[in-house]
């Protein structure tokens, strides 16, 4: 019985850190605005700088467009926990009594409601002037939106350990870019294929398993990273 | 309860100081003479390779490095997390002192590889699933590098470090595994097979000897940063001056 209330409880408080989340973010739009931004001038700077040409900017797409994705939602990891680390929200998060865990976890999910939802939905927009066909459009959004949810949960613990450190920006992209191979391996593969045709099937159950294991570890060691950087 | 003894033991700077004091030129001697025997039987005794002739002899030295590159890894995992469970000091100053060394064998073994790359492949660089995935390996160990030197306060780098060499260390399979795969799709043919051909004994054993003269050389090298880093995190303790009077 104890248990069962704990855990309604636990819940319940994770609700209210997301629909806070969710309330900050409609007051200050400039943060879900800012990534997305970012990624279709990313976008725009390959036809620039390799080719005009839209088939063999159609071969390059799937790069293009995952490592804009990554480079982007590192942009927004930083605005993770950085704010309410130094305004002692996550401090009073941790002295509540509830989960820290499921706080985070539920700070992760509306994270990723905010950046690589959008980012996933409007990838069309940056997919469609590298010449990528509108039949493959379902393709691309699903695996962006696969993987980048898996991204903000394992961003979540880089976010989480640089909480302590100065300069905490390039240390957080060089902590995550080499945990973020597999998904981005992955995750270009499912675009690739989407692009080419093909059945994505096989690297979507790969981005799916990561992104499993992600939400069964990363919250616990990222309520970990916190609690370390806010002693 | 004796039998834990000596774990407890470990825990202990002044018990583990005086260890690595006792043992580092034992390591340090072993790993010499094996060096030098297993030297003269890959570069002398071993008959060349038929089909790479001299080159294969890059295996004496790459091999060991990149199995060693990933099992100071897994070792820095090992003792981070023991820090982190039994929040033992020792094994958080252990774990600091494996991160250079995994490092640079790490870039020794992508070195080696390269090198051998060379006459094998006819380029110093191609996307081979192992050296795409040491790569990667060498990747982690610098972020790893980069927290523990980025936090200031010693005790939250040494926790937030921890953790990350725990992530990263169940994160190595996943990537190795990516990365075979990535390379399977994108290669057609490769040029050359380096899989498991049986090995001659002559060849064999220099390799094997070359190994635990390498892991000896890194438990030296170990011990000797390891008993520095603990002058370093207890300068102000009592027992480092009855130690250096």
């Amino acid at each position: 019985m104890k248990t069962l209330v704990t855990r309604s409880t636990a819940l319940a408080a994770a609700r209210l850190v997301a629909v806070r989340d969710l309330r900050l973010a409609f007051h200050k739009p400039s943060q879900v605005i800012q990534p997305l931004m970012f990624f279709m001038i990313v976008a725009t700077l390959f036809p620039l700088t390799l080719t005009p040409e839209m088939s063999r900017l159609r071969d390059a797409a799937p790069g293009v467009l995952w490592i804009g994705a990554l480079l982007s939602s590192l942009l927004a990891l930083e605005f993770l926990f950085r704010d309410d680390a130094v305004d002692g929200t996550l401090e009073q998060f941790a002295l509540s009594g509830q989960s820290l865990t499921w706080m985070l976890f539920a700070k992760t999910c509306t994270h990723w409601m905010l950046t690589g939802l959008p980012l996933a939905l409007s990838a069309p927009i940056a997919a469609a002037a590298l010449g990528v066909s509108a039949g493959a459009m379902g393709g691309v959004v699903a695996s962006l939106a696969l993987g980048s949810f898996a991204m903000s949960l394992v961003g979540a613990i880089g976010a989480g350990l640089t909480l302590g450190a100065r300069r905490g920006g390039v240390l957080l992209s060089l902590l995550t870019l080499p945990l973020a191979v597999p998904i981005l391996i992955f995750g270009a593969r499912a675009t690739q294929l989407a692009i080419s045709g093909g059945d994505i099937a096989p690297p979507m159950y790969l981005l799916g398993a990561i992104a499993v294991l992600g939400l069964t570890l990363a919250p616990l060691a990222a309520a970990a990273a916190v609690r370390i950087g806010l002693e | 309860m004796a039998t834990w003894t000596w774990f407890h033991r470990l825990a202990s700077p002044p018990h583990v100081y005086a260890f690595a004091r006792r043992w580092t030129p034992w390591f340090g001697g072993f790993a010499a003479l094996a060096m030098c025997a297993a030297l003269f039987g890959g570069l002398v005794l071993a008959p060349a390779d038929y089909q790479q002739k001299d080159a294969f002899r890059m295996v004496y030295v790459h091999a060991p490095t990149a199995w060693l590159s990933l099992m100071i890894y897994t070792t820095m995992a090992v003792a981070a997390a023991v820090g982190l469970i039994w929040r033992m000091k020792v094994a958080h100053a252990a774990a600091a002192a494996c991160a250079p060394v995994g490092a640079w064998f790490t870039v020794a073994a992508l070195g080696t590889g390269m090198l051998w790359g060379k006459p094998m492949w006819g380029a110093y660089w191609v996307w081979d699933p192992r050296l795409t995935a040491e790569l990667v390996l060498l990747f982690l160990y610098f972020g790893y590098m980069g927290l523990r030197a980025g936090i200031e306060d010693p005790v939250k780098a040494d926790k937030a470090s921890a953790v990350l060499a725990v992530v990263g260390v169940i994160n190595v399979p996943i990537i190795k595994f990516s990365v075979e795969w990535w390379n399977s799709l994108h290669q057609v043919a490769t040029v050359m097979q380096m899989g498991k051909p049986k090995m001659d004994f002559d060849m064999l054993w220099p390799l094997l000897l070359m190994f635990l003269a390498f892991a000896s050389y890194f438990i030296t090298v170990l011990l000797i940063r390891l008993r520095a880093e603990l002058l370093r995190r207890e300068r102000n303790a009592s027992w480092i001056r009855e130690v250096l009077a």
